[in-house]
């Protein structure tokens, strides 16, 4: 009787599995890692549909508010450093669009309490094209643009 | 700590620079492998969290597009040398990794 209880303590224990037991060594919070991941937003084909799925909207107000540092030219496609700053207030979350792209939405980063609008970080182009900065704000969605040339496409086709 | 995300975080004048090397393929699900023909499954980091001491500072959402061994660097208001930051990602197989690194 006893054994029976223990197999079953151990077989829904072991049935957690992975999450549970990184859950309980505190290296994944549930709300935070297990929020769905926008794969409508990730797999659309074009910039307004992805922003339309990840953010609600894809009306943007073009703005030198919005900064993007990226090479003229890009040796390699398959590494593009962008980074996208801003010097507006309250800004929620930056996304990073490589509009040449199959699927343009490359990252899209959520500002927490005490974040600064800056990210930094290397993105994959699949051919000469614009990188798009969007920054969400509470009155809406900023962008700028920056024409990058690519001479070896970096998405692997 | 993994050594597989390196972490770099530097307080200036009250505010923290961040900076981080993660090792991960980054595949995209187009390659094809050379071979056989056959496409190399995507395999990517979906989400990265940082945490400055418990408080998460950014939370960002990737694709494939990000490019390998992903470089990634915020700043934030605050921090003091000492303090912890985590960073810790998971990918689109269920796989994840967490490191941690002091403020200087």
């Amino acid at each position: 009787m006893i054994d029976a209880t223990r197999r079953t303590l151990l077989k829904g224990s072991l049935g957690a599995g992975a999450i549970g037991v990184a859950v309980g060594a505190g290296l994944l919070t549930p709300g935070a890692v297990l929020a769905a991941w926008p794969e409508a937003a990730f797999k659309a084909e074009d910039q307004a549909a992805a922003l339309n799925e990840l953010l609600g909207a894809d009306a943007t107000e073009t703005s030198d508010a919005v900064k993007i540092k990226a090479p003229d030219i890009a040796e390699n496609g398959a590494v593009v450093p962008v980074t996208v700053e801003s010097d507006v207030e309250g800004v929620k979350s930056i996304s990073i669009i490589a509009a040449g792209n199959q699927t343009p939405l490359i990252a899209s980063f959520d500002l927490g309490e005490n974040a600064l609008p800056f990210v930094s970080t290397r993105i994959k182009m699949a051919k000469t094209a614009d990188v798009v900065a969007v920054v969400q704000t509470a009155d809406g969605l900023l962008s700028a643009a920056k024409p990058v040339k690519v001479t070896i496409g970096g998405c692997g086709g | 700590m993994a050594s597989n995300i390196k972490i770099r975080a530097k307080a200036s004048n009250g505010v923290t620079t961040v900076k981080s090397l993660m090792s991960h393929e980054m595949e995209t699900g187009l390659r094809k492998d050379k071979k056989t023909g056959e496409p190399i499954p995507a395999h990517f980091i979906q989400e990265v969290t940082a945490k400055w001491n418990d408080q998460t500072v950014m939370t960002a959402l990737w694709s494939g597009g990000v490019s390998k061994n992903p470089y990634l660097s915020f700043k934030f208001n605050g921090g003091e040398p000492g303090d912890t930051i985590e960073i810790s990602w998971v990918d689109n197989m269920g796989q994840s990794e967490s490191g941690t690194a002091e403020i200087k």
